[in-house]
């Protein structure tokens, strides 16, 4: 019997911790299936963040380290600039990034560190029990705007691919989706990518998924999925906001 | 070699470049940019990595990842910078990563002052940082001390895997000196294949990583931890006896700068007949305890002068090492003043005196 579709080897045997619907998994599994197509899992190094995706080092089967909260691309600035042999990305959420960690993601963008960062923009905080984002929605209820985000008192959602592409040094900053299995190619696509333009020694990469919480949304899965396209994608266009060849 | 005439924070870009270190990360402040000055250049003549960070807590990260890729690093702070690092100190020892922190303190609290301080005694000691964790202190009091305590500091931090903080004063970090940086003999570093994240090529990955879900395995590496210093606490206190073999009757405790200014002061003194001597703990953490412990059984010794730029931290520890057997007194200056040697003099003076009522 052939084998057509088994588990990619750059992933330990754990069963993940993730909810239902929740798209942590299918994000895991794209990037482990770009290691194992580049070969590249004897000299992958991956920065976990803190949030729900904290234990990506359990699912992985690389090195790893587990970063404080926000601090991974500084974390990942260290060991690339040491090691630029090894191919180094950080995987971390929108309280993680967008929030607590913004001042080590904008200068990581703008020194062009040579390392790829992939950004979970699920539009709440999840671990710690669906509070608000930086990333939440205009008038979104969380358990810190249980009268629907504030505009007024909590600014706009943060839009992290728009303002790192506004930096002058080169980098490939992208932003897709995983709400379809057509979005989820596209997705692996510009994962693979930001690989290949870090494998290229070219230029920083930043590739944003935008995901669903079905658990603190409140949301079924499948009604998460049309949430996302109805609420976040006219917020969240997707596209490529900025490659190394522009200019 | 012939000694060099160094600013004592160029020195400590040399000395960590003499013992083998290829990685420095930090944010300019008062007193010490000039380290992160001279390794920009001197870095990149070695093929070695300097990057200025956005902050002192990025640059401690930057410190935790190098770390962590198994190469020898360090970075240099003052005071209120340091405070910054405490989240990535707290990450270092709970991930066991070897690196070397110096802290060039300067007065506070806030932003305080720029100039020569000691009142980070506590926030070194105690650990800035969240967790049961520590680290090796070390406060040298010249230029010399502080290259070659900078040459073994990489070493004792690989050896226990965890950080070693070097303290010193904004006068230590701008005054010029005399070193020779052969006077201590840089070490290899150990093999790191076995923790790592060098790329898991022909072994199983590597992990750093300082979570731990499951309670009873957090408090046995918590005891793990509570091994490793007390195994630092019998191999590691270093400190120097000044004028102490002659059965001193006051015995001084100072550190660091202060430390040179009672050895002038007790000098002074000691031209007069006074029977003073100094006990000049090197490893803050480790504290010399039993040895001021040891000191204060002695039927000869009659009290215990404490001499520190702060309002009396280490003077916590003395009166902890000596059980207060003895009178334990104290005399500081605070804020950015040195103590001078007359005001030194007076003090140990009137403390003799007391001692012989």
């Amino acid at each position: 019997m052939k084998t057509i579709f088994t588990r990619p080897d750059s992933m330990t045997e754990k069963v993940t911790h993730y909810c239902p619907g929740c798209t942590h998994g299918v994000a895991h599994r794209m990037v482990a299936e770009i290691i194992d197509e580049f070969g590249i899992k004897d000299r992958t190094l991956g920065f976990a963040p803190v949030g729900c995706s904290v234990l990506i080092y359990e699912y992985m089967d690389t090195d790893y380290q587990q970063a404080a909260h926000g601090r991974a691309p500084a974390c990942a600035t260290g060991a690339k600039r040491v090691r630029p042999e090894l191919i180094v990305y950080t995987y971390q959420g929108d309280g993680d990034l967008a929030s607590i960690g913004t001042a080590e993601i904008i200068h990581a963008a703008n020194r062009g560190e040579k390392f790829t960062v992939v950004f979970i923009n699920n539009a709440i905080y999840g671990m710690t029990g669906g509070q608000m984002a930086p990333t939440t929605m205009p008038g979104q209820r969380t358990t810190t705007s249980p009268m629907g985000r504030d505009v007024l008192s909590a600014g706009h959602p943060i839009r992290m691919s728009e303002m790192l592409s506004t930096l002058r040094t080169p980098a490939y900053v992208v932003r897709a989706s995983l709400h379809t299995p057509y979005n989820i190619i596209q997705s692996k696509k510009a994962l693979r990518q930001a690989f290949q333009y870090q494998m290229d020694n070219r230029c920083f990469s930043f590739v944003e998924l935008l995901s669903t919480c079905p658990t603190n949304w409140g949301i079924t899965p499948v009604g998460s999925n049309k949430w996302l396209e109805e609420n976040m994608l006219p917020y969240y266009p997707l596209g490529v906001f900025k490659t190394p060849d522009d200019e | 070699m012939a000694k060099l005439l160094m600013k004592g924070a160029e020195a400590i870009g040399e000395a960590a470049i003499r013992a083998g270190c290829t990685a420095y990360f930090a944010y300019p402040i008062t007193p010490q940019s000039e380290v992160a000055e001279y390794l920009s250049k001197r870095l990149a003549e070695v093929g070695g990595t300097f990057v200025q960070a956005e902050s002192e807590v990025a640059a401690a990260q930057m410190v935790y990842g190098a770390a962590g890729a198994g190469v020898r690093v360090f970075t240099t702070s003052s005071s209120p910078g340091v405070s910054l690092m405490a989240e990535t100190m707290s990450y270092m020892a709970g991930s066991e990563l070897p690196a070397v922190f110096v802290n060039i303190m300067r007065a506070g609290p806030g932003l305080g002052g720029i100039l020569p301080c000691q009142s980070d005694y506590n926030q070194a000691t105690r650990g800035a940082g969240h967790g049961d964790y520590s680290f090796m202190i070390i406060a040298p009091s010249t230029v010399q001390e502080l290259a070659d305590w900078m040459i073994r500091a990489f070493p004792l931090s690989e050896k226990y895997r965890n950080p070693v903080m070097i303290v010193g004063d904004g006068l230590i970090a701008q005054m010029m000196e005399p070193v020779d940086f052969d006077a201590v003999k840089a070490e290899e570093m150990p093999d790191v294949e076995g923790w790592a994240t060098t790329g898991a090529k022909n072994r199983p990955r590597n992990l750093i990583n300082s979570l731990f879900l499951d309670p009873l395995k957090l408090e046995e590496f918590n005891h793990h931890l509570k091994e490793k210093y007390e195994r630092m606490a019998r191999e590691e206190v270093r400190y120097e006896n000044y004028m102490m073999d002659d059965e001193p009757e006051l015995v001084c405790v100072a550190y660091g700068t202060t430390a040179r200014i009672v050895k002038t002061a007790i000098d002074v003194l000691r031209a007069e007949g006074l029977k003073i001597g100094l006990i000049r703990p090197i490893t803050l953490l480790p504290f010399p305890k039993d040895i001021l412990r040891a000191e204060s059984e002695k039927p000869h010794v009659k009290g215990f002068a404490v001499v520190e730029m702060s309002n009396g931290q280490m003077l916590d520890d003395v009166k902890w090492a000596t059980l207060e057997r003895k009178p334990v007194s104290f005399f500081s200056r605070n804020g950015g003043i040195v103590p001078n040697p007359e005001e030194t003099v007076e003090f140990l003076r009137k403390e003799y005196e007391r001692t012989q009522k």
